[in-house]
């Protein structure tokens, strides 16, 4: 076996572009996914039309909030394009310089104060898809504008209404300059009550005692209750178990774990068709060297060169993201047992085709979309797919080697041995899988 | 060597059946037929590079050099490297020597650094054929050794050949030649859809074809032989281009 790892070794010294491009390929793939995945979606690019008067206020008790706050409130959730018409906005989404356009209407402010409901036109452009994206983004980016405008709102009428309990000084448009607060009139009017003298009056007086006390409890929960009105349910959050995962982090165990997939792969099932291209499969397979021989040396030559390359990255990595060191041991075991389970699945795709080109094309065609349903998100998708994926995702090392990593770099669950018993499996299923492929074959 | 009744099945295909003879040190034998009737079959069972489904084979593949017929050499590697690795596979005492002696047989020492896929298709079946003869088997077996080569290279390669029979080596070899079988062979086995129509030295093999030349002779072999069984479920029978 020795002796084809030397040839194969010294095939791969020869081959600098194959090299280059087995390096290559697969770290840009990986950095371009860490990318992705470590950056939340960038904030969209959407033209504002504010067709608002200038200068237009909604009154609100003795408080006059100016209409452009909404506007601004939009402003700091997207990245706003000041547009001046209407025309121009839609013009600016059509070349795409826009996802889309927010048109605020020159009536707002007087519906807002009519307590007729107000609303803001909001225009796509673009597929199904790109629609799908971006309507989600903007009514989430106009969600939260909407909260912070009806918090703005909020305030001047909660100290309104604290103005009208507590009385005094209120500011309010029409009130009187010493005025009584409502949470004080019980009070007075029980005093007045005492003093009057039985009869039809003082009946009267206990009945606007009594609603007046009434009003006066009532009244002092709205503060309370407007602010739960702003926000009903607060997030806090934790996981079940294991640490949390920082995003950068797992972007880190991501790009590593596809880098080993790719090279892997790539090289176990290019060193197994190439035997068969160059017809040596059946000169080898005359008792000079074993099946499972042949198989383990492919899938050591991948298994090893992508080790290599995945530990180099993770410690060249380690110099951006904190990583933690005194875990070493278990990257090593699980990126050695990721090697080994993609290294058995490199095999059997090699055994399967007949010619190098057609081994590299199968492994691509295999390894992407396996490593991209992996990383599909519980919730992502609908529940009956998500079981699906979660199937095809078993019976592939993607998943289970990407877990195995986390839990050696991160500590998050589920736990490493898990997985590492789950890579042994896959090893077993591929390697065998390999030599029924070549058995077959020849 | 010695072969007994060697059958070869691909699921409901007979590859061959009952094909039985022997091969005496220094002899050359030539296996010749249409095509599918069984050559590379036949020769890929003698090599140990395929089992057969019934009978048997003596001696090993480990006394046995194979050439087959789809050159089997890594383009990658020199013509040096390629025989240094075969030589260490076949697990030959001193690989160094087996190379040099090698190439001085094949008369590719000047080529010995040159990577074997820019070499001309005569020099890559030379090597192809020194890697057949790098562990100095008793028994070679040659596919079409001469298919891919122009005239002066086939004379040099069955000079080559030769000289390794006269020195003591059976050599069984399949061509589509008829003329080279007849000039180079000892002896003649013609196969016909698997099983040998005939196999007895070339004079021989032309009197039984009731004369006219050994082509004629060869053709009306070809003619007597009886029609196969039909294969059942209309399978096409394309035999002896298996694996």
């Amino acid at each position: 076996m020795r002796w084809l790892l030397a040839k194969d070794l010294l095939i791969l010294r020869r081959s600098r572009l194959t090299v280059a491009l087995l390096i290559v390929y697969p770290v840009a793939i990986a950095l371009l996914l860490g990318l992705a995945i470590s950056r939340g979606p960038a904030a969209p690019r959407v033209a504002i039309v504010d067709e608002t008067p200038p200068g237009q206020t909604v009154q609100v008790g003795a408080h006059r909030i100016p209409v452009s706050r909404y506007a601004q409130e939009l402003f700091s959730q997207v990245q706003a394009l000041s547009t001046a018409s209407r025309a121009q906005a839609i013009a600016r989404v059509r070349a795409g310089d826009a996802v889309a356009a927010v048109i605020i209407p020159a009536d707002i402010a007087t519906r807002i104060a009519s307590l007729r409901p107000a609303s803001v036109e909001v225009i796509y452009d673009g597929n199904a898809l790109e629609q799908a994206l971006v309507q989600s983004s903007i009514e989430s980016a106009i969600a939260r504008a909407n909260t912070g405008f009806s918090e703005q709102i909020q305030r001047p009428t909660a100290a309104t209404l604290r103005a009208i309990l507590q009385g005094g000084e209120t500011g309010l448009l029409g009130g009187p300059p010493d005025a009584i607060g409502l949470a004080r009139i019980p009070a007075a009017l029980s005093a007045l009550v005492a003093r009057a003298p039985a009869g039809a009056a003082s009946g009267q007086l206990r009945r606007i005692e009594a609603s007046t006390a009434f009003a006066a409890r009532e009244l002092s929960q709205s503060s309370r209750l407007l602010a739960t009105v702003g926000e009903p349910i607060g997030v806090h959050s934790s996981v079940v178990a294991g640490r949390r995962t920082p995003l950068d982090a797992f972007a880190v165990v991501v790009a590593v774990s596809v880098s080993l997939m790719f090279v892997c792969v790539l090289l176990a099932a290019g060193g197994v068709a190439l035997e068969r291209e160059e017809n040596a499969l059946a000169r080898l397979a005359r008792g000079l060297v074993s099946a499972w021989a042949l198989l383990a040396e492919k899938a050591l030559l991948g298994a090893v060169c992508a080790f290599v390359l995945a530990f180099a990255m993770i410690a060249g990595v380690g110099a951006f993201v904190t990583l933690d060191w005194s875990r070493a041991g278990q990257w090593v075991l699980a990126l050695a047992l990721g090697a080994g389970a993609f290294g058995a699945l490199g095999v059997a795709v090699g055994a399967l085709a007949h010619e190098v080109r057609a081994a590299t094309l199968l492994a691509i065609l295999l390894s992407m979309p396996l490593a991209l349903l992996a990383l599909v998100p519980r919730g992502a998708v609908a529940g009956g797919f998500y079981d699906a994926i979660g199937v095809i995702s078993f019976v592939f090392p993607f998943r289970a080697s990407l877990q195995a990593l986390d839990a050696a770099v991160n500590g998050s669950a589920p736990p490493i041995a898990g997985s590492l018993a789950h890579l042994v499996l896959l090893i077993a299923v591929f390697a065998s899988l390999a030599r029924a492929g070549l058995m077959r074959a020849g | 060597m010695e072969v007994r009744a060697i059958g070869k099945r691909y699921g409901a295909l007979r590859a061959l059946e009952g094909v039985s003879f022997t091969v005496r040190a220094g002899e050359m034998l030539a296996v010749i037929g249409p095509n599918g009737a069984g050559k590379t079959t036949l020769l890929s069972i003698l090599a140990g590079a395929q089992r057969p489904s019934s009978g048997s084979v003596t001696p090993g593949a480990a006394s046995v050099g194979w050439a087959p017929q789809q050159q089997a050499v890594y383009s990658r590697l020199s013509v040096a490297e390629n025989l240094e690795l075969f030589a260490r596979l076949e697990k030959v005492p001193d690989p160094r020597a087996a190379v040099e002696r090698m190439l001085e047989q094949t008369g590719l020492r000047a080529r010995s650094r040159e990577l074997v896929g820019r070499l001309s298709g005569g020099n890559r079946q030379r090597v192809n054929v020194a890697l057949a003869l790098i562990a100095d088997p008793p028994v070679l077996v040659l596919d079409e050794p001469s298919a891919s080569l122009d005239p002066p290279q086939r004379v040099r390669l069955w000079e080559f050949v030769c000289g390794l029979a006269r020195a003591g080596t059976a050599v069984v070899f399949s061509t589509h030649d008829v003329a080279e079988a007849q000039r180079l062979a000892d002896r003649v086995l013609v196969l016909v859809d698997g099983r040998v129509a005939i196999d007895a030295v070339p004079e021989q093999v032309e009197r039984a074809g009731g004369g006219g030349g050994f082509e004629a002779a060869f053709l009306e072999i070809l003619r007597r032989a009886p029609e196969p069984a039909p294969a059942p479920d209309g399978i096409t029978d394309e035999r002896g281009t298996g694996p």
